[in-house]
């Protein structure tokens, strides 16, 4: 970027190599050294085999997306060079094992080669061909100038729980690629990696992580998670975080379980959550619809990736924002959020739990593949200002309960079986205590009843969007999920373009959308999808028709340069 | 049977709904001897709850007032298994159909029983759609002619008793709907056993089909004898597939014990889930791994 210092090192290999682990020890080594840092990976879905790369960009600034190209690479196999051949910077750097005969004869930018023999290092170390990993990065930590005691801290901390071998093996090999560059490459060191003078301690973490400790902190008691990309990860943390924290985590058979067994946790008064992506949530639809009639409270993460069927299941998309918005036949209120980053995403599931016990309806939380699982550094999530908030509930008999008792917010109490209280949580239509009905009287009231939950959740609840940059700007652009770190990224640029991030979908904020569109003097619409949806319900809520549509629907992310690009071209006209 | 105790009574069970099944439906004689066994065993709102899925059997839960759960079709065991979970205190049944467990819901119907959740099901058997005015379900046999197989049903039918036994279910039952004081103390015996409950209760569907009538239970049904072994479960499986005149067993065909799934989450062993409310969590230990 032209406003900002951001140094950015490559890793690439082969699936299995650790390739992304490693990226993360950088990503800590940085930001233990006090620096800001944002990791971008690419991988194909394939356990072994299969080529994977990650980007760790390192700024004292924070930084809030991946670039186009990078200015030094570890390649552990001849395809980081085939596939990346356009993202190497002149006069990168270059580690690689000097063992192996790449073909570097492609690159047609002046690059400085680092032939290491890293197997041979890895081996000294005792460790196996895997461990050039370590080598590479003690090789280039080296090479940028910072201090090999904050890595193997770091490798201490990291494998400590793995005994004091794995440790001690893990830091031999850190060390001897760390002496060996030093040895024979000392004049080529750069004084990249030093260590701020102000150290804040920051956490570095993905919305995967984040959705998973926001539910845990929003005192999650039970949830039921199918695996699927983008999302397993938040399951694996619950899975592993359960017992001290007491909640259930369930690997149920199939999304429609997954649903259903949250609904009926829910029902007997546990905060529940599932979480999938597109293809899960269309077996959760039927449950949803449940969820609404029922008026049970249930959080629904859907981490979107692109395309229909299986479409592509590692990398990022935003395709699903009509599909949650519609799905179930019938009409129902339902409350959707859309995170932009990790910290969103955090805020918002705590935040979709006090919701969906409030409103007693589906809160589904829309996250997409390129936060899930892309690391930033951010200070420690803050919980002090929340409070559990379980709405109109009680465990205790009540004299005349009537669950679905109708009510001018149209929130009833909500009980739970075993309390004493008798009802039926009725996925009929039904009359006041949960009894079938068909009689016209109940069929219309318990619909505006239901209905009005969102009338009341808009008037009570701030679901304005925000707006990041000048007041006025010549140009707005208006996008929402993880678009919202490139385009502040290049913001940094263009101090005379303003960025509007929307995160409530539902209920919509029209007045507060309106308001701000209809004064700019030109806006971009920016998604990651075919169909550009959220300009179409920007026009159905707010009657604004966006005309500048930028969008991308390849799986990858948008870059801060082709946002860059994007908005010359549109200011020179 | 057992009465614990007189505190419910059958008036209390009583809600201000009539039955809409057909006379004769097999489901008047369940309902009958599930309260029975409520009123025995003091099943009430302070330690029960009902759930159902979709089909003439869910409509049940109108008529008994007990908390309860009407879910969607095929979808009763989740809600159910869900339920147990949250609060492992409650005593659990699940009211479910041929077509609800065994077509929509099989893989659930499946995956209850090799997880052994503690939860009884009580599975209304008519060998056809009902509800939808008259269709083959998985139970109709081969050859069966109804509105979705004119011309005689090509499927072959399932036995949910051997489903279940194969799927390692631990406590495996029938009985035919109209013995209702053996359906009562059946319920009663599959509540109190540690672990998944299956029974399968044998009813005719009066106005969609005149195959399985009353009259054809009555003749063809005989009970286990005295001697049969119930932890056999090989021995279990090859008497579950017995079906044809005067061969259809009633009774316990499998009951082993095992640890329930509930008994099995360390975070339940004190006390249920939902005794406490939800608490907000501190998390620096954990941020500090991110660090």
């Amino acid at each position: 970027m032209e406003n900002q210092d951001i140094f950015r090192l490559s890793i690439g290999g082969q699936a299995g190599q650790g390739i992304k682990a490693t990226g993360l020890l950088l990503a800590k080594i940085a930001t233990r050294l006090g620096k800001h840092v944002y990791t971008y990976s690419e991988f194909p879905s394939l356990i072994k085999g299969g080529h994977n790369l990650i980007q760790v960009s390192i700024s004292k600034e924070q930084v809030f997306a991946p670039s186009k190209s990078t200015d030094f690479w570890i390649t552990l196999d001849q395809n980081t060079l085939n596939v990346h051949l356009a993202e190497f910077q002149d006069s990168c750097s270059i580690i690689f094992d000097e063992e192996k005969n790449y073909d570097f004869t492609r690159i047609n930018k002046k690059a400085n080669l680092f032939p290491i023999p890293l197997s041979k290092l890895s081996k000294d170390a005792g460790g196996s061909q895997i461990m050039s990993n370590t080598v590479a990065l003690g090789v280039a930590i080296a090479l940028l100038g910072a201090d090999l005691q904050i890595f193997k801290d770091l490798l201490l901390d990291e494998f400590g729980s793995k005994g004091e071998e794995t440790v001690k093996v893990n830091q031999l090999a850190a060390q001897n690629g760390y002496t060996y560059a030093l040895e024979h490459f000392a004049e080529k060191k750069k004084n990249i990696l030093f260590k701020e003078d102000v150290v804040e301690q920051k956490i570095v973490v993905n919305a995967n992580d984040a959705v998973a400790l926001g539910a845990i902190a929003a005192g999650l008691q039970f949830a039921a998670i199918y695996p699927m990309s983008p999302i397993s990860n938040i399951l694996h943390i619950l899975a592993s975080n359960q017992e001290k924290f007491g909640f259930i985590y369930k690997q149920p058979e199939d999304e429609i379980a997954a649903i259903n067994m949250a609904i009926g946790a829910s029902l007997a008064g546990a905060r529940s959550m599932t979480a999938t992506s597109g293809g899960g949530f269309g077996l959760m639809v039927e449950g949803l619809g449940l969820a609404a009639m029922t008026e049970t409270p249930i959080v629904v993460i859907d981490g979107m990736r692109p395309g229909p069927a299986t479409g592509l299941p590692t990398w990022s998309g935003q395709g699903d924002l009509r599909f949650v918005l519609h799905a179930h036949q019938g009409d129902f209120p339902r409350i959707v959020l859309a995170a932009g980053d990790p910290l969103e995403a955090f805020y918002l599931t705590m935040q979709a739990f006090n919701l969906a016990d409030k409103y007693q309806t589906p809160v589904i939380v829309l996250i997409d593949k390129n936060i899930c699982e892309h690391d930033q550094s951010m200070p420690f999530f803050d919980t002090a200002n929340y409070a559990i908030d379980q709405g109109k509930f009680t465990t205790e008999k009540e004299a005349e309960f009537e669950r679905y008792k109708l009510s001018a917010d149209g929130i009833s109490l909500r009980s739970i079986p075993g309390s004493g209280n008798f009802f039926i949580a009725n996925s009929y239509e039904h009359a006041t205590i949960g009894y079938d009905s068909e009689e016209i009287k109940d069929i219309n009231s318990q619909m505006s009843k239901r209905m009005t939950k969102l009338v009341t959740c808009a008037a009570n609840e701030d679901t304005s969007p925000k707006l990041y940059g000048p007041q006025n700007a010549d140009v707005t652009i208006v996008s929402w999920g993880s678009n919202k770190g490139s385009i502040l990224q290049a913001l940094k640029d263009f101090p005379n373009v303003n960025y509007l991030h929307l995160t409530w979908m539902s209920p919509f904020p029209d007045k507060a959308v309106r308001a701000v569109l209809e004064k700019c003097k030109y806006i971009i619409n920016l998604e990651c999808n075919y169909s550009a949806v959220l300009a179409g319900l920007i026009k159905e809520k707010t009657g604004i028709e966006i005309t500048d549509n930028f969008l991308k629907y390849d799986g990858r992310p948008f870059f801060p340069e082709e946002i860059n690009e994007k908005l010359k071209s549109v200011l020179q006209k | 049977m057992f009465y614990k105790n007189k505190m419910t009574l059958i008036t209390d069970l009583t809600t201000s709904c009539s039955p809409t099944w057909c006379p004769g439906c097999g489901d008047f004689a369940i309902w009958a001897a599930f309260k029975n066994a409520a009123v025995a065993q003091d099943w009430n709102n302070l330690n029960t709850v009902l759930t159902a899925g979709i089909g003439c059997h869910g409509h049940l839960l109108n008529y008994v007032k007990i908390a309860s759960v009407e879910g969607l079709h095929g979808r009763a065991i989740p809600l159910a298994t869900g339920i147990k979970m949250a609060n492992s205190r409650l005593n659990v049944f699940v009211f479910t159909g041929d077509g609800d467990s065994l077509a929509e819901g099989g893989n659930h119907f499946i995956n209850a029983c090799r997880r052994n959740h503690d939860i009884t099901v009580i599975l209304h058997d008519n060998a056809i759609y009902a509800l939808t005015t008259g269709q083959t379900s998985p139970r109709s046999p081969h050859g069966f002619k109804s509105k979705s197989t004119p011309s005689g049903n090509i499927d072959e039918p399932i036995s949910p008793v051997s489903l279940a036994i194969a799927s390692g279910a631990t406590f495996v039952a029938r009985e035919y709907a109209s013995h209702i004081p053996q359906l009562s103390e059946l319920i009663v015996k599959a509540n109190d056993h540690k672990g998944i409950a299956i029974i399968d209760v044998l009813q005719p569907c009066v106005s969609f089909s005149d195959l399985y009538t009353h009259d054809f239970y009555q003749q063809n049904t005989y009970y286990l004898s005295k001697d049969y072994d119930a932890t056999n479960q090989t021995k279990a499986f090859e008497k579950s597939l017995e079906w044809g005149e005067k061969q259809i067993p009633l009774g316990i065909f499998y009951q082993v014990e095992k640890p329930s799934y509930e008994d099995q989450i360390i975070q339940i062993a004190q006390r249920p889930l939902v005794d406490k409310p939800p608490t907000k969590k501190d998390l620096s230990e954990i941020f500090k791994k991110y660090s």
